[in-house]
């Protein structure tokens, strides 16, 4: 559903991605890990255009495009069928959790207001939050802030949704209940690409693992044969860091 | 006080908070309610990056902060004719208390959208939006939030500044005073009396910009904490 070839960014003449292959199917997790600096967000963020690719391509439901030159038009017409889950949430701080999920239902996708309240109301509901549809972002918590971005990126009907670190700038009771709403979304078949350091979810959510380290891919594998099978000890090593840092 | 000063307090009271209502209040009104939209002009040009008109704007906000505003009022009143361009004295005094609290302003809310995380934006286009449903939605009403107090600074500032109006003949609040001093050597009790009007107005902003923060404050559900 998915292809990327050749992603290449660079900030200031430093090169962060350096060719960057990758692949996703339908109904696909795909768990994005490596150490800090790697260039995962970045990798993310060029999938999405937030940032321009200064090299690559991208065949997306079945339509191959150049990253570094597609148009402003032609990446909005993609961001229809995409969303974005960032670590800090972003949710509107001037509107209601309500009104963060209508937004872009009203506003880009010129739904009627009432059937987007109903479609924003099933996606609260599914995130567990429709009792706080009024509530200001200044009045949830981190994890309630996260699970109205969820619902926000879900209303959409995306086909596929993108994760920067959805957990880790929460506090650690409450990566729990952001964590299940994900798992949730993963058995109902959504497509996602998930930049995580949550190991135990990886192994437990995902259906493969692309393992990034200075730019490039390391190891791009189905779940399983990543964690049981891993020869590479530069990610035996990375793996083993983070178990211990989990005890 | 001697009966003579109250009397003369007394008898010049409505008439100098008559022309306080109808030529100060309006003044500042007008000319404030331009300088807004100069203002958040000036600021979206410079942070939309225009080209060209963002070194006009950048020019023109240089110019006016690096004068002084009585230097500017009398520019135009007495300077401008000799071009052939005269203007009345109300409309010319607009112009110049717009025109300057417009370049001031335009740096308030300019420094107020810059204000508004960048996520804001990011998370706007990755719902659909466009730039300008972004601006307009997202990032302006929350620049608002945080400009109000300082812009409400400037508007009391502003309701002061127009007594240098007097200057060029716009018989305001002080052009009004001056004239009864002038007349009757009353200066103190005069003078007085004119502050305490401009304080009254003053005081009713202040409540006004309290109530309009509680306003604003409850539209972003509470302070809006931003991380
Ligand atoms: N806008 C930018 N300008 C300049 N350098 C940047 C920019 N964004 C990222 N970088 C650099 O790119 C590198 C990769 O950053 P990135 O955020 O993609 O890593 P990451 O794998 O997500 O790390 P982490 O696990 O800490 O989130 C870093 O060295 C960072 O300093
Ligand atoms: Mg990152």
């Amino acid at each position: 559903m998915l292809e990327i070839r050749g992603l290449k960014k660079a900030f200031d003449g430093h090169e962060i991605l350096k060719g960057v292959d990758l692949e996703l199917d339908k109904g696909d997790v795909l768990a994005v890990l490596g150490p800090s600096g790697g260039g995962k967000t970045t990798l993310l963020r060029c999938l999405n255009f937030l940032e321009k690719a200064d090299g690559g391509t991208m065949t997306f439901l079945g339509q191959e495009m150049d990253m570094p030159t597609l148009s402003r038009k032609e990446i909005a017409a993609y961001r229809r069928h995409t969303a974005f889950v960032f670590q800090s949430f972003n949710l509107f701080s001037n509107k209601t959790a309500l009104q963060n999920v209508t937004e872009g239902l009203i506003v880009a996708r010129k739904m009627p207001k009432s059937e987007a309240e109903k479609r924003a109301l099933a996606a609260l509901e599914r995130v567990g939050l429709a009792d706080k549809r009024d509530a200001y972002p200044s009045q949830l918590s981190g994890g309630q802030q996260q699970r109205v971005a969820i619902a926000r990126a879900v209303a959409g009907e995306p086909d596929v949704i993108f994760f920067d670190e959805p957990t880790s700038a929460l506090d650690p009771e409450l990566i729990g209940g952001v964590l299940d709403v994900i798992r949730d979304l993963a058995e109902d078949g959504m497509t996602m690409i998930v930049v995580t350091h949550e190991v135990h979810f990886a192994r437990n959510v995902s259906t493969r693992v692309l393992f990034m380290e200075d730019g490039r891919v390391l190891a791009a594998e189905q779940t399983a044969a990543f964690f049981e099978e891993q020869k590479n000890e530069r990610i035996q090593s990375f793996l083993r860091s983070l178990d211990r840092k989990d005890d | 006080m001697s009966e003579r000063v109250l009397d003369i307090l007394i008898s010049s009271f409505p008439r100098i908070l008559g022309q306080g209502l109808l030529v100060t209040i309006p003044l500042t009104v007008i000319s404030f309610a331009l300088a807004l939209v100069i203002a958040v002009l000036c600021a979206m040009v410079q942070i939309a990056d225009v080209k060209g008109l963002k070194q006009i704007v950048r020019f023109y906000i240089w110019l006016i902060r690096g004068t002084p505003l009585l230097v500017q009022l009398y520019l135009v009143y007495f300077g401008l004719p000799d071009l052939g361009i005269a203007l009345p004295a109300f409309p010319c005094a607009v112009a110049v208390f717009a025109l300057n609290e417009g370049a001031y302003c335009a740096e308030t809310v300019r420094a107020a959208i810059e204000s508004v995380p960048k996520g804001q934006m990011e998370a706007g286009y990755c719902v659909g939006l466009s730039y300008i449903q972004i601006m307009r939605r997202i990032i302006l009403p929350q620049a608002f939030r945080t400009a109000f107090p300082p812009l409400s600074n400037s508007l009391i500032s502003m309701v002061k500044d127009t007594s240098l109006a007097a200057n060029i003949t716009v018989t305001e609040m002080f052009m009004t005073t001056q004239r009864v001093a002038g007349r009757t050597y009353e200066h103190l009790a005069l003078y007085a009396e004119v502050a305490l009007i401009y304080l009254l107005f003053c005081t009713v902003i202040t409540w006004l910009q309290r109530l309009g923060e509680k306003k604003l404050n409850a539209m972003n559900g509470g302070n809006v904490i931003r991380a």
